[in-house]
């Protein structure tokens, strides 16, 4: 059981690793600023949201599991509403 | 597994650094603030990752702190930016 | 394999890397974002230095509060670097400036290269406090800050109140008294509003909780108050609250509510307990905990207002 746990943190965390630097790669390589901010939320929402379920099974508790969701709610509410907002801005060519 | 967990935290802490080469290049101050804004977000991840590895108490809830703030800084850039020309009236000096 | 040396230099490389970005960048806005993500950094380390307490309020502070400060104000720079045609220093005059912070940048060198090699520390004398009796806390650093070295503490509040009237006192005469002037357009976008309406309930409660686990782990007064800051800031931004005038009564007795109670209770301690700021020890708990409630107050309060800037007259920001 433990092996299977151990299995799925390591596939989580990785693919969330994954996110991370693929957010990197486009946030460096693409050519304008709306395509980076795609880049940028894939690594906001996925990123971490796969490194937080990676960690999940292994809160020794529930309120260490409940702030580990927590953490990527809020990460998910600031960060989703600060996209729109940076998207409004440059459609409005406010840079 | 702390020694993967670890490992997963600085990858993650070196890949977000990489991306502040967009403080450099620009073009433009909005692309500036995405850079710092993936950095907010990978720290979160790293804390997180660390916290997990090393059980240190506190670490998960600096993690809990850093993801109020992540967008803080983001959000008060646009909204100057986000400033009518009028509303950008300055002050006299007198 | 041990990643760990790796990592560490790696880590060292950065921050260093930041900062002298953040000195030399040309572009006054590139010098504030790296600033933000130097804060971030800093966090990171002193995570890896094993201290979680300091790391928190680097991140409140330095990446959190400094960040918005020095992006609204860096912005607003902008805006009027176009409006106003800087006129380039003289030659004589950068290098005045330059020999200047060569002369303290050299003598803070020295004095640190002129430390006895076992430096001066009063580290064992602190843990020895944190242990003492006195203390009645988890958290040895709590127990330090309040009962060890609490008129440092009182004082730092203190310093922040008159870093707050020093902010009040460069607005226009005929605007004393008025409010400062509003974080944002009077629009604010649906996003914002969205976020102002549902963070600072989940933020106060955070910063709450990090307040009272201050007690027994990582937290305490300051890096509550800097995020029950943070969210008061996000209300303003989106226009759900705007800054108070200068002169309202509630927000100067909140400013000084923390030192003021910290001195009152120090002050009862000298007749009470034997010495200024001596806590009876049955009642140490309770009165720091009610002393730090204050302390939270002033901060959550002051530090926005650093932010929000001096009084405005009607129509200006």
């Amino acid at each position: 059981m433990s092996l299977a746990i151990d299995a799925f943190t390591i596939i989580c965390v990785a693919a969330g690793v994954f996110f991370y630097v693929a957010g990197t790669i486009g946030l460096i390589r693409f050519p304008d600023s709306l395509s980076r901010l795609h880049a940028l939320t894939k690594a906001d929402n996925l990123g971490l949201g796969l490194v937080a379920l990676g960690l999940l099974p292994r809160a020794s508790n529930f309120p260490d599991a409940f702030k580990i969701i927590m953490i990527w709610v809020l990460v998910l509410l600031s960060g989703a509403s600060a996209a729109q907002m940076i998207g409004r801005a440059l459609r409005r060519g406010r840079r | 597994m702390p020694n993967f967990l670890l490992a997963a935290a600085g990858l993650i802490t070196i890949a977000v650094a990489l991306g502040l080469a967009r403080i450099l290049r620009g073009p433009d101050d909005i692309d500036r603030m995405m850079a710092t804004q993936l950095l907010g977000t990978g720290a979160i991840g790293t804390m997180l990752l660390v916290a997990n590895a090393t059980g240190v108490p506190g670490i998960d809830d600096l993690a809990l702190g850093i993801a109020l703030l992540a967008a803080l800084a983001t959000v008060a850039f646009l909204n100057v930016v986000e400033l009518e020309p009028d509303e950008m009236g300055h002050e006299s000096r007198d | 394999m041990n990643v760990q040396p790796f990592l560490d230099i790696s880590l060292a490389a950065l921050v260093i890397g930041v900062a002298l970005f953040t000195i030399i960048a040309k572009d006054e806005f590139s010098a504030v974002v790296a600033y933000v993500a130097y804060g971030i950094f800093l966090a990171i380390v002193w995570v890896r230095l094993y201290a979680p307490d300091v790391a928190l309020t680097e991140a409140a502070v330095g990446g959190g509060v400094t960040g918005v400060l020095l992006v609204m104000a860096g912005k607003r720079l902008d805006v009027s670097a176009t409006m106003v045609v800087a006129k380039k220093p003289s030659v004589a005059f950068s290098a005045f400036v330059a020999a200047c912070s060569i002369l303290l940048a050299g003598s803070l060198a020295a004095v640190i290269l002129s430390l006895p090699d076992a430096a001066p520390s009063l580290a064992p004398q602190a843990a020895a406090a944190a242990q003492g009796p006195g203390a009645g806390l988890g958290n040895p650093i709590t127990a330090v800050l309040m009962s060890y070295r609490s008129f440092d503490t009182m004082l730092e509040k203190v310093v922040l109140i008159l870093a707050v009237v020093g902010v009040w006192s460069v607005g226009a005469d005929e605007a004393w008294g008025a409010a400062p002037a509003p974080f944002g357009p009077a629009t604010p976008s649906d996003a914002l509003l969205f976020l102002a309406k549902t963070l600072p309930p989940i933020g106060g409660l955070i910063g709450v909780h990090i307040f009272w686990t201050g007690a027994d782990e990582p937290g305490g007064a300051f890096q509550g108050g800097a995020l029950l800051a943070a969210m008061w800031m996000v209300a303003m931004m989106a226009r759900l609250a705007d800054p108070p005038p200068i002169n309202s009564r509630w927000l100067r007795l909140a400013l000084i509510s923390g030192p003021a109670v910290f001195l009152a209770i120090g002050v009862a301690g000298a007749m009470l307990a034997g010495h200024f700021f001596a806590y009876p020890s049955a009642l140490a708990k309770p009165l720091i905990l009610f002393i730090e409630t204050f302390m939270l107050l002033s901060i959550a309060v002051a530090l926005p207002m650093l932010v929000a800037g001096p009084a405005a007259r009607k129509g200006v920001r």
